[in-house]
Protein backbone atom coordinates (compact mmCIF):
# COMPACT_ATOMS: atom_id res chain seq x y z
CA UNK A 1 0.00 0.00 0.00
CA UNK A 2 1.58 3.36 -0.69
CA UNK A 3 0.73 6.42 0.82
CA UNK A 4 0.49 9.62 -1.10
CA UNK A 5 0.66 13.36 0.48
CA UNK A 6 -0.64 15.60 -2.02
CA UNK A 7 -1.37 18.31 0.62
CA UNK A 8 -0.55 21.81 -0.59
CA UNK A 9 -0.81 20.74 -4.46
CA UNK A 10 -3.73 21.74 -6.62
CA UNK A 11 -5.25 20.38 -9.67
CA UNK A 12 -3.66 18.34 -11.35
CA UNK A 13 -1.24 17.21 -9.90
CA UNK A 14 -2.73 15.14 -7.26
CA UNK A 15 -4.46 13.18 -9.75
CA UNK A 16 -1.12 12.71 -11.23
CA UNK A 17 0.49 11.16 -7.94
CA UNK A 18 -2.94 8.88 -7.73
CA UNK A 19 -1.97 7.78 -11.22
CA UNK A 20 1.82 7.17 -10.68
CA UNK A 21 1.04 5.68 -7.55
CA UNK A 22 -1.47 3.21 -8.49
CA UNK A 23 0.70 2.08 -11.09
CA UNK A 24 2.78 1.28 -8.63
CA UNK A 25 1.05 -0.15 -6.22
CA UNK A 26 -2.17 -1.61 -8.50
CA UNK A 27 -4.43 -2.93 -5.14
CA UNK A 28 -4.91 0.24 -3.80
CA UNK A 29 -3.69 3.68 -2.59
CA UNK A 30 -4.46 6.24 0.02
CA UNK A 31 -3.84 9.80 -0.61
CA UNK A 32 -3.69 13.06 1.56
CA UNK A 33 -5.34 16.01 -0.27
CA UNK A 34 -6.46 19.55 1.17
CA UNK A 35 -8.96 21.12 -0.90
CA UNK A 36 -11.91 20.39 -2.58
CA UNK A 37 -11.40 20.26 -6.21
CA UNK A 38 -8.40 18.11 -5.57
CA UNK A 39 -10.70 15.93 -3.76
CA UNK A 40 -13.31 15.39 -6.44
CA UNK A 41 -10.84 14.91 -9.35
CA UNK A 42 -8.78 12.26 -7.05
CA UNK A 43 -12.21 10.63 -6.28
CA UNK A 44 -13.28 10.86 -9.45
CA UNK A 45 -9.86 9.36 -11.18
CA UNK A 46 -9.71 6.41 -8.51
CA UNK A 47 -13.44 5.25 -9.11
CA UNK A 48 -12.63 5.28 -13.20
CA UNK A 49 -9.98 3.23 -12.20
CA UNK A 50 -12.28 0.72 -11.12
CA UNK A 51 -11.35 1.38 -7.20
CA UNK A 52 -13.37 1.49 -4.20
CA UNK A 53 -13.28 5.08 -2.62
CA UNK A 54 -13.94 6.10 0.96
CA UNK A 55 -13.14 9.84 2.37
CA UNK A 56 -12.06 10.04 5.83
CA UNK A 57 -12.61 13.88 6.53
CA UNK A 58 -10.14 16.06 8.99
CA UNK A 59 -9.72 19.79 9.38
CA UNK A 60 -9.21 20.87 5.98
CA UNK A 61 -7.96 18.05 4.37
CA UNK A 62 -9.42 14.44 3.35
CA UNK A 63 -7.76 11.28 3.31
CA UNK A 64 -9.45 9.38 0.14
CA UNK A 65 -8.33 5.62 0.16
CA UNK A 66 -9.21 3.71 -3.39
CA UNK A 67 -8.93 -0.09 -2.96
CA UNK A 68 -9.60 -2.68 -5.81
CA UNK B 1 -20.12 7.02 -10.84
CA UNK B 2 -23.09 8.77 -10.36
CA UNK B 3 -21.33 11.61 -8.76
CA UNK B 4 -19.35 12.18 -12.04
CA UNK B 5 -22.82 11.98 -13.94
CA UNK B 6 -23.65 14.74 -11.92
CA UNK B 7 -20.41 17.07 -12.46
CA UNK B 8 -20.75 16.45 -15.85
CA UNK B 9 -24.32 18.07 -15.64
CA UNK B 10 -23.49 20.86 -13.86
CA UNK B 11 -20.29 21.78 -16.10
CA UNK B 12 -23.17 21.51 -19.18
CA UNK B 13 -25.32 24.15 -17.25
CA UNK B 14 -22.78 26.00 -16.49
CA UNK B 15 -21.36 25.85 -19.95
CA UNK B 16 -24.40 26.66 -21.89
CA UNK B 17 -25.19 29.15 -19.37
CA UNK B 18 -21.75 31.31 -20.36
CA UNK B 19 -22.37 30.70 -23.84
CA UNK B 20 -25.73 32.40 -23.84
CA UNK B 21 -24.67 35.25 -21.40
CA UNK B 22 -21.79 35.82 -23.80
CA UNK B 23 -23.73 36.82 -26.51
CA UNK B 24 -26.53 38.17 -24.24
CA UNK B 25 -24.08 40.97 -23.20
CA UNK B 26 -22.61 41.67 -26.76
CA UNK B 27 -26.08 42.43 -27.64
CA UNK B 28 -26.61 44.63 -24.38
CA UNK B 29 -23.52 46.53 -25.48
CA UNK B 30 -19.99 44.22 -25.07
CA UNK B 31 -17.66 43.98 -28.40
CA UNK B 32 -18.55 41.56 -30.80
CA UNK B 33 -17.54 38.08 -30.10
CA UNK B 34 -16.47 39.62 -26.77
CA UNK B 35 -18.88 38.59 -24.03
CA UNK B 36 -16.85 37.53 -21.65
CA UNK B 37 -13.05 37.80 -22.49
CA UNK B 38 -11.27 37.67 -19.25
CA UNK B 39 -8.11 39.31 -21.04
CA UNK B 40 -9.57 41.73 -22.95
CA UNK B 41 -11.60 42.90 -19.74
CA UNK B 42 -8.53 42.85 -17.66
CA UNK B 43 -6.45 44.62 -20.31
CA UNK B 44 -9.37 47.53 -20.30
CA UNK B 45 -9.11 47.29 -16.40
CA UNK B 46 -5.03 48.27 -17.09
CA UNK B 47 -6.41 51.09 -19.26
CA UNK B 48 -8.87 52.07 -16.99
CA UNK B 49 -6.29 52.01 -13.82
CA UNK B 50 -3.49 54.22 -15.94
CA UNK B 51 -1.38 51.70 -17.02
CA UNK B 52 -1.55 51.61 -20.57
CA UNK B 53 -2.72 54.69 -22.58
CA UNK B 54 -4.39 53.26 -25.65
CA UNK B 55 -7.38 55.15 -25.44
CA UNK B 56 -9.83 52.56 -27.24
CA UNK B 57 -9.55 50.09 -24.63
CA UNK B 58 -10.25 51.23 -21.35
CA UNK B 59 -13.02 50.78 -18.97
CA UNK B 60 -13.65 48.99 -15.28
CA UNK B 61 -15.35 45.56 -16.80
CA UNK B 62 -17.84 44.55 -14.04
CA UNK B 63 -17.92 41.18 -15.42
CA UNK B 64 -14.12 40.87 -14.30
CA UNK B 65 -15.17 42.54 -10.92
CA UNK B 66 -18.23 40.06 -10.34
CA UNK B 67 -16.46 36.67 -11.57
CA UNK B 68 -14.16 37.45 -8.58
CA UNK B 69 -16.71 38.33 -5.76
CA UNK B 70 -18.87 35.91 -7.03
CA UNK B 71 -16.54 33.20 -6.36
CA UNK B 72 -15.62 35.11 -3.06
CA UNK B 73 -19.05 34.95 -2.36
CA UNK B 74 -19.84 31.08 -2.94
CA UNK B 75 -16.59 29.63 -1.72
CA UNK B 76 -17.69 31.37 1.97
CA UNK B 77 -20.71 30.59 2.12
CA UNK B 78 -20.04 26.48 0.92
CA UNK B 79 -17.00 26.64 3.70
CA UNK B 80 -14.45 26.35 0.07
CA UNK B 81 -12.62 30.03 0.98
CA UNK B 82 -9.51 28.98 1.78
CA UNK B 83 -6.74 31.38 1.64
CA UNK B 84 -3.30 29.78 1.11
CA UNK B 85 -0.12 30.88 -1.15
CA UNK B 86 3.68 30.30 -1.14
CA UNK B 87 3.57 28.13 -4.45
CA UNK B 88 6.36 30.04 -6.68
CA UNK B 89 4.39 33.66 -6.66
CA UNK B 90 7.28 35.31 -8.95
CA UNK B 91 7.08 32.35 -11.37
CA UNK B 92 3.14 32.62 -12.03
CA UNK B 93 3.42 36.18 -11.63
CA UNK B 94 5.59 35.58 -15.18
CA UNK B 95 3.65 32.44 -16.49
CA UNK B 96 0.52 35.43 -16.26
CA UNK B 97 2.23 37.98 -17.78
CA UNK B 98 2.77 35.84 -20.84
CA UNK B 99 -0.45 34.55 -20.87
CA UNK B 100 -2.07 37.70 -21.19
CA UNK B 101 0.61 38.58 -23.59
CA UNK B 102 0.05 35.31 -25.69
CA UNK B 103 -3.82 36.24 -25.35
CA UNK B 104 -3.19 39.39 -26.73
CA UNK B 105 -1.42 38.81 -29.88
CA UNK B 106 -4.09 36.49 -30.65
CA UNK B 107 -6.58 38.60 -29.30
CA UNK B 108 -8.56 36.61 -27.02
CA UNK B 109 -8.35 34.27 -23.98
CA UNK B 110 -9.57 30.64 -24.58
CA UNK B 111 -13.01 31.43 -23.46
CA UNK B 112 -12.85 34.23 -26.32
CA UNK B 113 -11.42 31.86 -28.55
CA UNK B 114 -14.17 29.33 -28.00
CA UNK B 115 -16.92 32.54 -28.58
CA UNK B 116 -15.23 33.65 -31.91
CA UNK B 117 -15.15 29.64 -33.11
CA UNK B 118 -18.92 29.84 -31.91
CA UNK B 119 -19.78 32.71 -34.12
CA UNK B 120 -17.59 31.05 -37.11
CA UNK B 121 -14.47 33.18 -37.00
CA UNK B 122 -11.91 30.38 -38.40
CA UNK B 123 -8.91 32.03 -37.06
CA UNK B 124 -10.06 30.79 -33.70
CA UNK B 125 -9.72 27.37 -34.97
CA UNK B 126 -5.91 27.47 -35.55
CA UNK B 127 -5.62 29.23 -32.55
CA UNK B 128 -7.92 26.01 -30.87
CA UNK B 129 -4.46 24.10 -32.65
CA UNK B 130 -2.39 25.98 -30.79
CA UNK B 131 -3.97 26.02 -27.56
CA UNK B 132 -4.42 22.30 -27.65
CA UNK B 133 -0.70 21.76 -28.68
CA UNK B 134 0.25 24.21 -25.75
CA UNK B 135 -1.35 22.01 -23.34
CA UNK B 136 0.37 18.98 -24.71
CA UNK B 137 3.24 20.19 -24.42
CA UNK B 138 2.33 21.33 -20.57
CA UNK B 139 1.00 17.91 -20.20
CA UNK B 140 4.02 15.83 -20.79
CA UNK B 141 5.91 18.57 -18.43
CA UNK B 142 3.55 17.60 -16.00
CA UNK B 143 3.65 14.24 -16.91
CA UNK B 144 7.36 13.67 -15.92
CA UNK B 145 7.32 15.58 -12.44
CA UNK B 146 6.75 19.74 -13.31
CA UNK B 147 5.12 21.35 -10.25
CA UNK B 148 5.11 24.90 -9.25
CA UNK B 149 5.52 23.42 -5.56
CA UNK B 150 3.16 23.48 -2.57
CA UNK B 151 1.40 26.28 -1.05
CA UNK B 152 0.15 26.97 2.31
CA UNK B 153 -2.44 28.25 4.30
CA UNK B 154 -2.37 31.32 5.06
CA UNK B 155 -4.78 33.53 7.13
CA UNK B 156 -8.07 34.53 5.98
CA UNK B 157 -7.52 38.65 5.51
CA UNK B 158 -4.23 37.40 3.27
CA UNK B 159 -7.16 35.37 1.05
CA UNK B 160 -9.55 38.56 1.44
CA UNK B 161 -7.20 41.11 0.45
CA UNK B 162 -7.80 40.60 -3.70
CA UNK B 163 -11.68 39.98 -3.25
CA UNK B 164 -11.57 43.65 -1.38
CA UNK B 165 -9.57 45.26 -3.95
CA UNK B 166 -12.25 44.54 -6.50
CA UNK B 167 -15.00 45.71 -4.35
CA UNK B 168 -12.96 48.87 -3.84
CA UNK B 169 -12.86 48.63 -7.88
CA UNK B 170 -16.43 48.46 -7.76
CA UNK B 171 -17.14 51.78 -5.04
CA UNK B 172 -15.09 53.54 -7.54
CA UNK B 173 -16.66 52.38 -11.22
CA UNK B 174 -19.65 53.39 -9.13
CA UNK B 175 -19.20 56.14 -6.86
CA UNK B 176 -16.21 57.98 -8.03
CA UNK B 177 -15.76 57.48 -11.69
CA UNK B 178 -14.03 60.24 -12.13
CA UNK B 179 -10.91 58.77 -11.02
CA UNK B 180 -10.87 56.15 -13.63
CA UNK B 181 -10.27 56.13 -17.82
CA UNK B 182 -12.97 55.31 -19.73
CA UNK B 183 -12.89 54.70 -23.70
CA UNK B 184 -14.58 57.39 -26.08
CA UNK B 185 -14.55 54.89 -29.31
CA UNK B 186 -13.60 51.57 -29.89
CA UNK B 187 -13.69 47.93 -27.96
CA UNK B 188 -13.51 50.08 -24.75
CA UNK B 189 -16.49 52.26 -24.77
CA UNK B 190 -18.85 49.43 -26.12
CA UNK B 191 -20.07 47.81 -23.19
CA UNK B 192 -23.66 46.68 -21.30
CA UNK B 193 -24.91 48.49 -18.66
CA UNK B 194 -22.73 48.04 -15.59
CA UNK B 195 -25.62 46.42 -13.28
CA UNK B 196 -26.51 43.70 -15.91
CA UNK B 197 -22.55 42.69 -16.38
CA UNK B 198 -21.89 42.73 -12.85
CA UNK B 199 -25.33 40.59 -11.93
CA UNK B 200 -24.15 38.13 -15.01
CA UNK B 201 -20.67 37.71 -13.95
CA UNK B 202 -21.57 37.09 -10.08
CA UNK B 203 -24.09 34.23 -11.41
CA UNK B 204 -20.96 33.15 -13.52
CA UNK B 205 -18.29 33.31 -11.07
CA UNK B 206 -20.54 31.08 -8.40
CA UNK B 207 -21.50 28.91 -10.90
CA UNK B 208 -17.89 28.63 -12.40
CA UNK B 209 -16.42 27.65 -8.84
CA UNK B 210 -19.01 25.49 -7.95
CA UNK B 211 -17.90 23.18 -11.46
CA UNK B 212 -14.34 24.38 -11.26
CA UNK B 213 -14.86 24.99 -14.87
CA UNK B 214 -11.51 25.76 -16.96
CA UNK B 215 -10.72 26.15 -20.45
CA UNK B 216 -7.53 24.79 -20.30
CA UNK B 217 -7.86 22.00 -17.91
CA UNK B 218 -10.68 20.18 -19.48
CA UNK B 219 -8.49 19.49 -22.28
CA UNK B 220 -5.61 18.66 -19.81
CA UNK B 221 -7.21 16.05 -18.36
CA UNK B 222 -8.11 14.29 -21.76
CA UNK B 223 -4.40 13.96 -22.09
CA UNK B 224 -3.54 13.17 -18.75
CA UNK B 225 -5.84 10.98 -17.58
CA UNK B 226 -8.00 10.26 -19.98
CA UNK B 227 -11.21 12.44 -18.28
CA UNK B 228 -13.74 14.19 -20.55
CA UNK B 229 -15.57 15.05 -17.12
CA UNK B 230 -14.25 19.29 -17.62
CA UNK B 231 -14.12 19.60 -20.97
CA UNK B 232 -18.06 19.21 -21.00
CA UNK B 233 -18.19 22.47 -19.90
CA UNK B 234 -16.25 23.76 -22.85
CA UNK B 235 -18.26 21.54 -24.77
CA UNK B 236 -21.43 23.53 -23.87
CA UNK B 237 -19.99 26.98 -24.54
CA UNK B 238 -19.43 25.84 -27.72
CA UNK B 239 -22.90 24.58 -28.58
CA UNK B 240 -24.78 27.49 -26.85
CA UNK B 241 -23.15 30.36 -28.26
CA UNK B 242 -23.29 28.26 -31.53
CA UNK B 243 -27.01 28.65 -31.55
CA UNK B 244 -27.19 31.92 -29.78
CA UNK B 245 -25.12 33.54 -32.32
CA UNK B 246 -27.00 31.50 -35.46
CA UNK B 247 -30.39 32.90 -33.97
CA UNK B 248 -29.31 36.50 -34.07
CA UNK B 249 -27.46 36.14 -37.41
CA UNK B 250 -23.82 36.55 -35.69
CA UNK B 251 -22.38 33.50 -37.37
CA UNK B 252 -19.52 34.30 -40.08
CA UNK B 253 -17.80 31.38 -40.81
CA UNK B 254 -14.75 32.63 -42.30
CA UNK B 255 -11.02 33.74 -42.02
CA UNK B 256 -11.21 37.46 -43.38
CA UNK B 257 -13.26 40.25 -41.39
CA UNK B 258 -13.53 38.89 -38.32
CA UNK B 259 -14.56 41.19 -34.91
CA UNK B 260 -11.73 41.99 -33.51
CA UNK B 261 -9.23 39.40 -34.91
CA UNK B 262 -6.83 39.11 -37.58
CA UNK B 263 -5.99 36.16 -39.83
CA UNK B 264 -1.76 35.49 -39.51
CA UNK B 265 -2.41 32.41 -38.71
CA UNK B 266 1.05 31.54 -37.51
CA UNK B 267 0.40 33.94 -35.10
CA UNK B 268 -2.74 32.96 -34.12
CA UNK B 269 -1.32 29.47 -33.80
CA UNK B 270 1.66 29.94 -31.39
CA UNK B 271 0.24 33.15 -29.65
CA UNK B 272 -2.64 30.69 -28.25
CA UNK B 273 0.31 27.96 -27.79
CA UNK B 274 1.78 30.21 -25.06
CA UNK B 275 -1.66 30.77 -23.45
CA UNK B 276 -1.91 26.90 -23.43
CA UNK B 277 1.88 26.15 -22.32
CA UNK B 278 1.41 28.71 -19.69
CA UNK B 279 -2.71 27.66 -18.65
CA UNK B 280 -1.33 24.44 -18.24
CA UNK B 281 2.18 24.96 -15.96
CA UNK B 282 -0.15 27.32 -13.97
CA UNK B 283 -3.05 24.88 -13.54
CA UNK B 284 -5.82 26.62 -14.99
CA UNK B 285 -7.03 29.33 -17.47
CA UNK B 286 -7.28 32.64 -16.57
CA UNK B 287 -10.94 32.48 -16.28
CA UNK B 288 -9.93 29.81 -13.54
CA UNK B 289 -6.89 32.06 -12.50
CA UNK B 290 -10.08 34.96 -11.46
CA UNK B 291 -12.19 31.96 -9.49
CA UNK B 292 -9.08 30.88 -7.62
CA UNK B 293 -8.19 34.16 -6.57
CA UNK B 294 -11.82 34.72 -5.15
CA UNK B 295 -11.53 31.40 -3.27
CA UNK B 296 -8.62 33.05 -1.59
CA UNK B 297 -5.78 31.89 -3.50
CA UNK B 298 -3.00 34.63 -3.33
CA UNK B 299 -0.72 32.40 -5.95
CA UNK B 300 -3.80 33.32 -8.70
CA UNK B 301 -4.38 36.73 -7.23
CA UNK B 302 0.00 37.28 -8.34
CA UNK B 303 -0.59 35.59 -11.41
CA UNK B 304 -4.04 37.75 -11.84
CA UNK B 305 -1.63 40.56 -11.49
CA UNK B 306 0.92 39.42 -13.97
CA UNK B 307 -1.90 39.32 -16.29
CA UNK B 308 -2.82 42.47 -15.67
CA UNK B 309 1.19 43.63 -15.79
CA UNK B 310 1.25 41.98 -19.14
CA UNK B 311 -1.27 43.73 -20.55
CA UNK B 312 0.21 46.77 -19.51
CA UNK B 313 3.65 46.08 -21.23
CA UNK B 314 1.33 44.81 -24.43
CA UNK B 315 0.13 48.44 -24.80
CA UNK B 316 2.55 50.23 -23.55
CA UNK B 317 5.42 48.33 -25.97
CA UNK B 318 2.70 47.95 -29.16
CA UNK B 319 2.90 44.21 -28.88
CA UNK B 320 -0.78 43.18 -28.42
CA UNK B 321 -2.26 43.59 -32.05
CA UNK B 322 -4.28 45.42 -33.80
CA UNK B 323 -7.53 44.30 -35.23
CA UNK B 324 -7.54 43.09 -38.70
CA UNK B 325 -3.53 43.76 -39.54
CA UNK B 326 -2.19 41.44 -36.88
CA UNK B 327 1.12 41.64 -34.51
CA UNK B 328 3.68 43.54 -35.34
CA UNK B 329 6.99 42.40 -34.72
CA UNK B 330 7.20 43.36 -30.87
CA UNK B 331 4.55 41.53 -30.52
CA UNK B 332 6.40 38.25 -32.69
CA UNK B 333 9.38 38.49 -30.65
CA UNK B 334 6.98 38.89 -27.09
CA UNK B 335 5.38 35.60 -28.20
CA UNK B 336 8.53 34.02 -29.20
CA UNK B 337 10.57 34.83 -25.96
CA UNK B 338 7.42 33.75 -23.90
CA UNK B 339 7.53 30.16 -25.43
CA UNK B 340 11.48 30.26 -25.04
CA UNK B 341 10.78 31.07 -21.26
CA UNK B 342 8.11 28.70 -20.61
CA UNK B 343 9.50 25.92 -22.27
CA UNK B 344 12.92 26.32 -20.92
CA UNK B 345 11.33 26.73 -17.26
CA UNK B 346 9.40 23.89 -17.69
CA UNK B 347 12.09 21.62 -18.58
CA UNK B 348 14.65 22.69 -16.25
CA UNK B 349 12.20 22.14 -12.95
CA UNK B 350 10.98 19.17 -14.79
CA UNK B 351 14.24 17.79 -14.59
CA UNK B 352 15.20 18.98 -11.51
CA UNK B 353 11.76 17.25 -9.79
CA UNK B 354 12.57 13.97 -11.55
CA UNK B 355 16.16 13.56 -10.38
CA UNK B 356 14.62 13.48 -6.43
Amino acid sequence: MIEVDARGLSCPEPVIMAKKALKKSPDGIDIHVDNVASKENVSRYLEAMGCKVSLNEGIGEWLISGRK
Amino acid sequence: MISSFKEKRNLAITGALIGVVAIVLMVLGNPGNMGFCIACFIRDIAGSLSLHNTAIVQYMRPEIIGIVLGAFIISVIKGEFKPRAGSAPIMRFVLGFFMMVGALVFLGCPLRMVLRLAAGDMNAFIGLLGFITGIAIGSFFLNNGFSLGRAHDVDRIEGAVFPFINIVLLFILLFFPSLLKFSESGPGSMHAPIVISLLVALIVGMAAQRTRLCMAGGIRDIFLIKDFTLITGFVFIFIAALISNIAIGNFHLGFADQPVAHDKHLWNFLSMALVGLSAAMLGGCPLRQLILAGEGNSDSAVTVLGMLIGAAFSHNAGAASSAGTGPAMIGKVSVVVGLVFCLALAAVITRKRSRQ
